[in-house]
Parts: C-alpha cells; sequence; structure tokens
C-alpha cells in the first residue's frame, strides 16, 4: 500500500491551520465552514443527562461558548505547553483559566475544563485531531502523518510536549519544523533565490527572528532569536487597560468586576487595533451597565505611541540574531514578514529601520498571507519528508538549536556543550567520572539557555547514570552522547568505557510526561484502518449533524431567533429538514453537503446569539457567577481576558 | 578518545556486504548509508588533517553530504538507517562547526594530538595571577583597577569621561594584540601543514601558548566591551 499523504500543520497560539502540497502549490485545508483558520479554542460541551463523557469542540463553534460558558473553554493553550507548575501559575495570572487543585510541583499541570481535567498536550491533541479530521474530509482518506511547526525559540520541553500532542491525536510527527524557517521555505519555493534572509514573526504569542542563507535549494540558518512571551495578545492588553481605566474614572464603573463584561471590551479592542492598521483612527462605543455609553477615539499617532514598547522588545533578538549570524543589516537581502501582528504599520516601520530596507531601496516580503505562509511551509517540508515531488526534490532545511545545552558543574555554574544557533543534528560527547571510592551512581543535570549559572538557566532533565561497577574514586570513566535531534529535542546515552559496561541511565525529564503517560491519554478513536475509513467519516458526520441539529433547536428558544426575517427562518427551517433526511441515509456527500447548507443558513443567527452575548455581559448581567467559579489566587478579574491591570 | 585515522579498517557494507574503508559514510558500492565511523572531523570531508583549510570548498562540501545524509532523507526508510542518517548527520554538524572556525579547528588538531588545551568556559583562568602572561601583568593589573572604579562609578550613576576613554583605549590595545596572536597563530598553521614531524611538534607547542594567550586576551576584551556597554 502506497503511504498516506504528510500534511503540514501551524499549531498556533490564536489559530492553527492544516496546509498540504497540491501539485507543485502548498494550499491549506478548509474546514466544514468554509475557513482556512481554525482557533485554537477548545470547549467541553455540557455534561450529557445520562453522565457519559462530554463531547469536545473544537473551534469556531467553541469560541462561541466562550461568552456563554467561560468556565468550559480553554484558549492560546500553546503558552502553558512545555511548562511547569511555577510557570503556569505566571503565565496563569495573563489567563482565566483554572488549574486542577491538586497538581503537584514536578507533575505536568492539568487544566480544570467544566467537570474534567486535560493536559496542556491534550488540549492541543484535541485542535490537532480536528485539523487532521478537516484533511481526511478533504482527501476522503485518512492521514497519519505530519510536519508540526513550533516556535524557533520553543525549548525542549515545549517540543517535546507538541510531539507528544501529535501522538495522542493519532498523527506520526515526522517532524518539527520551526515557523520562521517555514515560512521562508514557503517563500523560497518557487524561485531559485540566492543570498541572505531574515524572517520577522510577530504572531499572537510569541515572537521569532531567524536569518537564513539560501544556496542551491539548501536553506542554512545562520542563527535565530525571540521571546515565547511577546505578541498580539500583548497589544490587546494595552488597549484593554486604557479602555477599563478610563470607564472606571469616567462613569465610575469598575468593568474588572465583570468578568463577560472584559471579556465583551477586549472583543471591542481587538476589533479597533485591526482597523487601526487600515484606518488613520479607530473607536470604541460601548454601552455601559449604568445605561452610560463609553465612546473613545483612538487615533493611529497615540496607538502607536503606546505599542513601541512592545514593539521595541523586538529588536534586541533581531541585533542578537544579526551579530550571531556575523553580519550587519546591509548584508541582508530579503526581509520575510510573518504572524498578524506584522500587518501593523508601525511594526512594518521598525522593521525597515532595524534591517535598513527604504534606505536600500528595499521593502518586506508580504506577499503571502502572514497568517497562512507558516502552514504553507510546514506543506512544503511534508512533501521533502514524503520525498515524492519533483519540485522538493532538490530542496534542503538545515536548521539549528535556539539555545545552548549545558551540563551543571562544580558550584553551580554550565558548562556550555552544544552552543546555541548549532546546526541540528548536533551531538557532543563528555566524560565523566566518580568522587568517592565504590560510588555507583553519578547524578547529571542537563540545562538549556545562554546563563552563567544552572540555576538560571532552564532545567531539562537530571540523569542518574547507574550500575557503574565499583572502582577507586576517579578510575570509571563514563562516556555520555548528548544528540539533539532534527526536531530539536536531546537524545542520551551513556556507556561505561573501563569496563565496557554500558551503564543504565535513568532519564527523568524535569517536565513532561513519560510514554505511559503519552499512551493513556491517546484520543479515543476509530481504528486507521482503510476499509473503517469510510464508515467511521460516516459516523462522524452524522456525529457532526446531530450536534448541529440541537444546537439549532436550542438557538430557536432564544431571542435572537424573532430577529431574523421570516425569509432567513424560513430558510434555516428548509435546511433543517433536508438534513434529517440525508442523515437517515448513507450517502457522505450529500450528508456533508447538508450540514453546510444548514451552517450557513444559522450564520446570522450565530453572530446574532453572539452579540447579544457580548451585550449581556458588558451590561454584567449575565456572567458575574462566571467569576466565582475562579480560583481566589488568580489574580485575574474574569474569566475571559489577560489580568493584571494595574 | 579520538583517534586519527591513519590506515583506515576495512568494514562489510550492511546492504551489499562488499567490504569499504570504515570512514566512508556511503556504500561506495551500493550507495547505502553506514554506520557513523570512528574517524575524525576531518575525514567526514574526505580530509587529513591540516589547518588551512578552504573554506568554500568545506562548505560546498558540507552541503553536498548534508543533502544524502539528512534525516529528510530518511523520513520513511527503516528503522535503523534512520538511526545512521541522525548519527552521521550529527557528526557531520559537529565536524563542520568545528573545522570552519579557524581557533576551534586549530584546538581540534591540538587535542587530536595528545595536548592539554584550556576551557574557554573557566572564568576562573582571568583571576589566577599565574596565568597572567608574563608581559600584561602590569597592563592587566591596571585595568582591572580601571574596570572596578568604572562599574562602581556606573552603581553610582556617574559618568567619568577620561576613565571611559581610558578604557576605551585600553580595549582598542588588547583587541590589536589579539590580531596579533591569530597572525602568529597562521604562520604556525603553515609550519604545521607543510613541516615534518619535528616541525610539527614545534608548531605544536607554539599554538597550544598561543592559544592560551588568545583566550586570555579574549576574555579580557569580553570584561572590558560588557562593562563599556552595560
Amino acid at each position: 500500500m502506497a503511504e498516506g499523504r504528510v500534511v503540514g500543520i501551524d499549531l498556533g497560539t490564536t489559530n492553527s491551520l492544516v496546509a498540504f502540497m497540491q501539485g507543485e502549490t502548498p494550499v491549506v485545508i478548509p474546514g466544514v465552514d468554509g475557513s482556512n483558520l481554525v482557533p485554537s479554542v477548545v470547549a467541553l460541551d455540557p455534561m450529557p443527562a445520562d453522565g457519559s463523557r462530554p463531547t469536545v469542540t473544537v473551534g469556531n463553534s467553541a469560541r462561541r461558548a466562550l461568552i456563554e460558558t467561560p468556565e468550559r473553554v480553554v484558549y492560546s493553550v500553546k503558552r502553558l505547553m512545555g511548562r511547569g507548575l511555577g510557570e503556569v501559575q505566571r503565565e496563569l495570572k495573563f489567563f482565566p483559566f483554572r488549574l486542577a487543585g491538586d497538581v503537584q510541583e514536578g507533575e505536568v499541570p492539568r487544566i480544570q475544563l467544566g467537570e474534567l481535567q486535560f493536559t496542556p498536550p491534550e488540549i492541543s491533541a484535541y485542535v490537532l485531531r480536528q485539523l487532521k479530521r478537516n484533511a481526511e474530509r478533504y482527501f476522503g482518506a485518512p492521514v497519519t502523518q505530519a510536519v508540526i511547526t513550533v516556535p524557533a525559540y520553543f525549548n525542549d520541553a515545549q517540543r517535546q510536549a507538541t510531539k507528544d500532542a501529535g501522538r495522542m491525536a493519532g498523527l506520526q510527527v515526522l517532524r518539527l519544523v520551526n515557523e520562521p524557517t517555514a515560512a521562508a521555505l514557503a517563500y523560497g519555493l518557487d524561485r531559485a533565490k540566492e543570498g541572505t534572509i531574515a524572517v520577522y514573526d510577530l504572531g499572537g504569542g510569541t515572537f521569532d527572528v531567524s536569518i537564513l542563507k539560501l544556496r542551491d535549494g539548501i536553506f542554512e540558518v545562520q542563527s535565530t532569536n525571540g521571546d515565547t512571551h511577546l505578541g498580539g495578545d500583548d497589544i490587546d492588553n494595552l488597549l484593554l487597560t486604557i479602555a477599563l481605566d478610563e470607564i472606571h474614572a469616567e462613569h465610575g464603573v469598575d468593568l474588572r468586576q465583570h468578568p463577560g463584561a472584559v471579556q465583551g471590551l477586549r472583543k471591542a479592542a481587538i476589533d479597533a487595533k485591526i482597523r487601526l492598521s487600515a484606518e488613520q483612527s479607530a473607536q470604541f462605543d460601548i454601552e455601559l451597565p449604568n445605561g452610560d455609553r463609553y465612546q473613545r477615539e483612538i487615533p493611529r499617532g497615540v496607538f502607536e505611541q503606546l505599542i513601541e514598547p512592545v514593539l521595541e522588545r523586538t529588536a534586541a533578538p533581531c541585533k542578537q540574531a544579526m551579530t550571531d549570524a556575523g553580519i550587519t543589516p546591509e548584508q541582508i537581502d530579503e526581509v520575510v514578514l510573518v504572524g498578524g501582528s506584522t500587518r501593523i504599520p508601525a511594526v512594518r516601520q521598525l522593521v525597515d529601520e532595524l534591517f535598513h530596507l527604504a534606505a536600500r531601496g528595499k521593502k518586506p516580503h508580504t506577499d503571502l498571507n502572514p497568517d497562512e505562509v507558516v502552514a504553507l511551509g510546514a506543506a512544503v517540508q511534508a512533501e521533502i519528508l514524503a520525498g515524492t515531488a519533483k519540485n522538493t526534490e532538490d530542496l534542503l532545511l538545515l536548521d539549528v538549536t535556539p539555545l545552548s545545552l549545558g551540563i551543571e558543574a562544580l558550584g553551580g555554574v554550565v558548562a556550555r556543550i552544544i552552543p546555541r544557533n548549532s546546526t541540528i543534528p548536533a551531538s557532543a560527547t563528555e566524560h565523566f567520572t566518580t568522587g568517592v571510592d565504590g560510588q555507583t551512581n553519578v547524578a547529571i543535570h542537563v540545562v538549556q539557555g545562554e546563563r552563567e549559572l544552572a540555576a538560571d538557566c532552564r532545567s531539562l532533565a537530571r540523569f542518574d547514570l547507574k550500575g557503574i561497577p565499583p572502582m577507586t574514586a576517579g578510575l570509571p570513566r563514563i562516556e555520555v552522547k548528548f544528540l539533539i535531534d532534527a526536531d530539536g529535542i536531546l537524545q542520551v546515552s551513556a556507556r561505561e568505557q573501563r569496563s565496557g559496561k554500558q551503564a543504565q541511565i535513568e532519564v527523568k525529564p524535569t517536565y513532561g510526561l513519560t510514554d505511559e503517560q503519552v499512551e493513556s491519554m491517546i484520543l479515543e478513536s476509530f481504528d486507521n484502518a482503510e476499509a473503517d475509513f469510510a464508515a467511521r467519516l460516516l459516523i462522524e458526520a452524522r456525529n457532526e449533524a446531530e450536534s448541529i441539529q440541537s444546537k439549532v433547536e436550542l438557538a430557536r428558544q432564544h431571542p435572537a431567533w424573532a430577529l431574523l426575517t421570516s425569509d432567513e427562518q424560513k430558510m434555516v427551517d428548509a435546511a433543517e429538514r433536508h438534513l434529517a433526511k440525508v442523515k437517515a441515509g448513507s450517502d457522505l456527500n450529500a450528508l456533508r453537503q447538508g450540514i453546510m447548507v444548514l451552517d450557513q443558513a444559522t450564520r446570522r443567527l450565530a453572530e446574532l446569539m453572539m452579540d447579544a452575548a457580548v451585550t449581556e455581559a458588558i451590561r454584567g448581567k449575565t456572567m458575574q457567577a462566571a467569576g466565582e467559579d475562579l480560583d481566589e489566587e488568580l489574580t485575574a478579574p474574569h474569566p475571559m481576558a489577560p489580568a493584571e491591570f494595574k | 578518545m579520538l583517534k586519527v585515522i591513519e590506515s583506515a579498517v576495512p568494514v562489510a557494507c550492511w546492504s551489499c556486504s562488499v567490504a569499504h574503508n570504515e570512514s566512508t559514510l556511503f556504500c561506495p558500492h551500493c550507495s547505502k548509508i553506514q554506520p557513523p565511523s570512528g574517524g575524525d572531523f576531518f575525514s567526514v570531508f574526505g580530509l587529513k588533517p591540516c589547518l588551512n583549510l578552504d573554506l568554500m570548498g568545506l562548505e560546498h562540501e558540507f552541503h553536498r553530504l548534508s543533502r544524502r545524509l539528512h534525516p529528510d532523507r530518511f523520513a520513511r526508510a527503516s528503522e535503523s538507517e534512520r538511526q545512521w542518517s541522525l548519527a552521521d548527520t550529527a557528526l557531520l554538524n559537529d565536524a563542520y562547526r568545528t573545522l570552519r572556525d579557524p581557533i576551534h579547528r586549530t584546538e581540534y588538531l591540538l587535542k587530536l594530538h595528545g595536548a592539554e588545551i584550556g576551557e574557554e568556559h573557566s572564568g576562573k583562568d582571568r583571576k589566577d595571577p599565574s596565568r597572567v602572561p608574563a608581559d600584561l601583568l602590569e597592563e592587566v593589573f591596571e585595568l582591572n583597577m580601571q574596570l572596578e572604579e568604572m562599574r562602581a562609578a556606573r552603581k553610582m550613576g556617574e559618568d567619568d569621561p577620561a576613565l571611559l576613554a581610558s578604557l576605551e583605549q585600553a580595549k582598542a590595545k588588547f583587541d590589536g594584540l589579539l590580531d596579533e596572536v591569530d597572525e602568529s597563530l597562521r604562520a604556525q598553521w603553515r609550519k604545521w601543514d607543510e613541516g615534518d614531524a619535528g616541525a610539527r611538534a614545534a608548531a605544536q607547542k607554539e599554538m597550544v601558548a598561543l592559544l592560551d594567550r588568545r583566550r586570555y586576551l579574549n576574555n579580557l576584551v569580553r570584561d572590558v566591551t560588557e562593562t563599556l556597554g552595560a
């Protein structure tokens, strides 16, 4: 049997996409709703009356649930991937999610979602499974292999967590590709480019910059740098803070007490931010709980002043990347912009200054959609790995490790063994010995980072070299090989050389799931055998039909139903009757068509309901209860939006 | 321990069983990938140990070998071939990273020949007076005083233009000394590459001393740069 297609997946903080190579061009695979972007939002449906496990929904439908049942929804989970308890607690100050009450230090943190608990990789697995299904629906064939992108500046634990998520979703992850590198592939594909390019990638939650040299189809990364805590979210927070403060000062209303209201306001802030990329000013116009209106004009100049400190934080990584690559701005031939936040004119201005573009008569490349370019590049890499297409035959990506790998030496100092920006795979061999006569164990602490002291770096793992034959102190000679693979993930092996004995090593990652844990979290799914596949697609489509039917039934009770014209109501009725008919049959395509028609017929209804929910939330009538569900220690004032408004 | 392969041992290819030279990463007969050899970094590129390298040629060979060895080329190959591809590519990358940098290359070659080279990251070196090159003793003492003064001034938020100028001057001087060391190293490269066993031994000894001096100067310059940049 010929092996199936390999897809490319951009698992983003805000949105996720799946793409593949159609002939010689990478294309994004749309979801059932026709949209290329699947919001990285996961929601738990209400608990069924019979006590069975609630259904998990992903994407746009989950996003709708954000307003209605915020305690059952989670988003931006990418920020929590591969992080320990302490880090997650810090991170959660900016997010409304609740940690499970009994998480222990050293465990992978679990998020409480309604009645259930999920680790971050499990939540990402649901997003991945949705993308996998979208691709399978599109091809009408199973998809089991994928390339997934990660921020270039992701560390070992974050990469491992992403790979775990793939496995849980039933995907064999053939490669993790760095996002800026993927973008470069998408750009470099159809042109026989030579030269040095810089990729500036400012997304929803992360910032990356990479410098690559292109020659004869080889994309060789020279250096990479970034900040895994810098993105569009930070800009939204600034606007939100201003609005909240002004509303408090001018209208005496402290919206921070109204969780849903802040969510509504956050949506308005994001809308304003987006408008400001095209227009010279944007407005807030919001009805407050006391009946007042908060109206505020934001000129672009004010906005740019406001966000300058955020944008300025991207400058140092860019300069460091150039220094590490040993080049000046003048030596960069082209700059590629990636990520939704690069639509902001002030960002483009900064990029222009950092790389001396206008002065040299150059412009940054923006011809590919910045939201899609990473997924497109992932599809190119997928094709390279599949090795089936002529036009990718000569392409090769040589990426680097973003952070130095070191081991803790005497006095807590880091001995660097693989420097940052080393081409991967990379390895280093170190020798260890014992300090006490008869000692049979040696402990090794591996860290990742650029700081001098191990305590200031990210702890990757503690290894225990066991079973060393008892000898005089200093006599055993244990050779340990550290290898960073092509995914940027560390592998370790050890050997005692004097006795020739292969020392048994116990690899205890500082954070992360064990193999057994990942195995137990693999999402339930049907067997992937070809024969069952058609049956499975039909069952999934029927489930989907049922889900949309029950949602429409509920919506008929909603006040928004009355706002539809009678024609619109008739269209929904007709679409619903049609879907019921095709659902009884077993024609998969007719069923899918029926779902799509009903989805489209109810689109305006869904929008009206969403607007109503936001208005309700601003008025603070329905959402107070949600705030009470939050942990007290959590400083987030509401279940929806970033906290710490000072 | 690394070893220089003078006379390569013949081994049989896992795939076609034809014997080949141990240091090759592909079977010359059937072209299949082979497990990593026990050879040194130079042998990865088919080179004898040497210090004057054609860097363009090295890069070209690095790209050529990457195309054949990289795990991307073996994503759907057998488990053992994938493992070998990973190990071979790591070896290739380690070799290229080491050989393309003149200092790393020199250190590596000297270590291959049994020399003890100090470690770049042992920061204690520069505080240890016995490590200070004799001809620099006075200047280093003076410089360290000035650095302390500068840091103290910075802490108080003060600016001392005279001190600043003097530090800049010192930095320029040490930069110049670094250039001299590099020049001397290159001279020794030629002696090593072209000389007989006796000349090589002498060049080795000379290079070990130069590298020590270089490391010392580098640390000094870094200290000054950090203090000035703070």
